[in-house]
């Protein structure tokens, strides 16, 4: 099991005010699943998903990643779990703008610690398996939408995640590039990456094989048209 | 180690951004270059005048030592307390003695009395609080001295007793303005003596510090000087006077060692012993003996005193480069607020805090070593505009230049170290947010 959450709450304090935004949510995750959580915006599923990417701590309940205590980690033990467990992927892509291709894709492995040759080379293969080797050297100005996130998607594979958590991937793609960002997914899943996709829209979501639904804080078990599982 | 902490990455990252921003970051390392350009500039006009000085009169010039009768560390002066007793002419062995001396390059007598006992005039013109030598035909050559107009003395002046004279150019200019005195007469006393040449250290004149009379002359109490031949002496002061040596070196290393050995020969002829430093107790402390010279002293308090003139003028460089470091605090607190998105982005990547920290740290350090680099070399540029336009001597000192540059990756560290920390601080989710 990749991700283990049980009774996971969180609050924000504004000023005086308590502000629940996740009730006793459980989830768990096997390895080579792809699940989709949808809701709403404001139902607190990107607070869910900060805290799976370990960007954000739970106020009280237990979240186990790789059977690890997400709760007792350090500030360095987190950013250790970002870099080598999980593999983001933004709405905005959030490529850096004057670096290119390789240099946005290599990027999590400098953080790694690994050398300057192999960074390079380890990029040029993500950017293959993304289908995007012949645009390894443009700048993100020099790409359409759906190539920017696939150097995303690139990006987030690169240094070989746990899981790959994507926040409304589609969400600033046109609907071909989008349904192609989906195909990627699934092939990947095919390949054995364990995926989490945040997703506000239906058709995005039935790629996935399991569907959860988030409502108010609370996450459910869904069954948006009776047929989960790859299209 | 090096690939771990991620310098290299740092410093690349560092000079990407700060050429993305060329215009501000000039701007931001201007208050720098200033500082750290008037450091340079100030550091090395002082050195300049303490390094010549120091090789000029200490040693490069002429390497010449003056070994003479002194009470305590002050020079004896025959005018107020007559000759001392116990003391006697140099003999000429002493003198062959003293050249024999390792490094010796030559040696002279000569004696030195103030125009206070006998007035020096030239015609109703009185020349006061001047020096008169009489001295040995090597003198001029030991102590570095040239003719400038007319001659030397020569052996037939010896033989004769000729009643010659020369005069160095502040007693020239004194007594004939900018008339030749060459041929003119000057009186010592009551006595007339013709004056056959002007003496300089040098030919031509330059306004650079070289000598100890070069610094009194620009400090403009330096003391007007005419000589006569140690033969005709006699004419105005006394038979027998007791002697100085000067004596020339051949390199400045061994001028120390020379000068005390020249003193030591001429101590023990009279029968002083060197190492009874006071006299017996009670009695009349008199302590008179010949000494040399210290002229590493002298050249000390001169520099001393060009030190303290300038130390008011390095304080005001340091507060420039104070607020040069407040600049680079608030250009770095703009660059964090910028970049909070890709701060967000390298955090959720896996970029530990003190990554953050350390980036931000380099960039900073980065911008004022640039600063620091090009404040020093408009430092020299200016030092040398100063050499050229006011005529002070320069010396650019190598670490002078050192200590600019890291002092200016410190004020870097430091100033940098407050945005570095908020940029470290940002909360991942928050800075993915921010627009």
């Amino acid at each position: 099991m990749i991700i283990d959450i049980k009774d996971l709450c969180k609050t924000y304090v504004n000023g005086e005010m308590e502000v629940p935004v996740l009730h006793d949510v459980c989830l768990s995750v096997d390895e080579g699943e792809f699940v989709s959580i949808m809701g709403p915006s404001g139902s607190g599923k990107s607070t869910l998903m900060n805290i799976i990417g370990c960007l954000d701590r739970p106020t009280s309940g237990t979240y186990l990643f790789n059977g690890e205590d997400v709760a007792s980690m350090t500030d360095d033990g987190l950013s250790d779990l970002r870099n080598r467990g999980v593999g983001f992927v933004f709405q905005q892509f959030n490529l850096l703008p004057r670096e290119t291709a390789a240099q946005n894709v290599a990027l999590p492995l400098v953080y790694a610690n690994v050398p300057a040759a192999e960074r390079e080379r380890r990029a040029r293969e993500a950017l293959d398996r993304v289908g995007l080797s012949d645009r390894a050297d443009f700048l993100p100005t020099q790409l359409s939408g759906g190539q920017k996130q696939r150097v995303a998607v690139a990006r987030a594979i690169v240094n070989d995640p746990s899981i790959l958590l994507a926040d409304e991937p589609t969400g600033a793609l046109d609907s071909k590039s989008g349904e192609q960002l989906m195909d990627l997914f699934c092939d990947l899943n095919r390949q054995g990456m364990t995926i989490v996709m945040i997703t506000h829209e239906r058709g995005v979501a039935r790629y996935a094989h399991r569907v959860l639904l988030m409502n108010d804080g609370v996450l459910t078990e869904g069954d948006i048209s009776g047929e989960g599982g790859i299209k | 180690m090096v690939r771990n902490s991620g310098f290299g990455e740092n410093v690349k990252l560092a000079f990407r951004g700060i050429s993305t921003h060329k215009m501000r970051s000039f701007l931001t390392m201007l208050g720098i270059i200033i500082g750290i350009a008037a450091i340079i500039a100030i550091v090395s006009t002082i050195r300049g005048t303490n390094e010549q000085i120091k090789q000029n009169l200490i040693g490069a010039g002429t390497n010449s030592v003056t070994v003479s009768i002194k009470q305590n560390d002050w020079d004896y002066e025959f005018d107020w307390m007559g000759i001392p007793d116990g003391f006697y002419p140099v003999s000429e062995d002493s003198m062959q003695q003293i050249r024999e001396l390792p490094g010796v390059r030559s040696a002279a007598r000569f004696v030195r009395r103030n125009s206070s006992s006998q007035p020096v005039s030239a015609g109703t013109t009185r020349l006061d609080g001047c020096g008169i030598y009489g001295v040995e035909k090597d003198y001029f050559d030991t102590a570095g001295l040239q003719v400038v107009k007319g001659r030397l003395f020569g052996d037939v002046d010896y033989r004769n007793f000729s009643k010659v004279m020369l005069l160095d150019r502040s007693a020239a200019k004194s007594l004939f303005g900018t008339a030749d005195p060459v041929g003119k007469t000057v009186e010592i006393g009551d006595e007339a003596f013709m004056v056959v040449g002007v003496i300089d250290t040098r030919s031509t004149f330059r306004p650079t510090i070289e000598t100890m009379d070069d610094y009194y002359t620009y400090m403009g109490n330096s003391t007007p000087k005419v000589y006569l031949t140690i033969a005709e002496w006699p004419i105005v002061f006394q038979f027998d006077e007791p002697e100085a040596v000067m004596v020339r070196a051949k390199d400045t290393d061994s001028m120390t060692e020379i000068g005390r050995r020249t003193a030591e020969i001429l101590n023990s002829a009279l029968g002083i012993s060197d190492t009874s430093e006071k006299a017996p107790e009670g009695g009349d402390e008199q302590n008179i003996r010949y000494k040399a010279d210290d002229l590493l002293e002298q050249a000390r308090q001169i520099q001393d005193l060009s030190r303290s003139t300038n130390s008011m003028l390095i304080w005001i460089a340091g507060i420039s480069l104070l607020v040069g470091g407040i600049g680079v605090m608030n250009i770095m607190l703009v660059s964090v607020t910028e970049r909070t998105r890709e701060i967000g982005l390298k955090k959720a990547l896996g970029a530990r805090k003190r990554r953050i920290l350390s980036q931000f740290l380099t960039e900073a350090a980065v911008l004022t070593s640039i600063g620091g680099v090009l404040g020093v070399a408009v430092g020299i540029a200016l030092a040398y505009v100063i050499h050229f336009v006011a005529q002070v001597p320069v010396a650019i000192s190598v670490p002078s230049i050192i200590v600019s540059v890291v002092f200016s990756t410190v004020v870097g560290l430091v100033f940098g170290l407050l945005p570095s920390i908020q940029a470290a601080r940002l909360d991942p989710i928050e800075a993915l947010r921010y627009e």
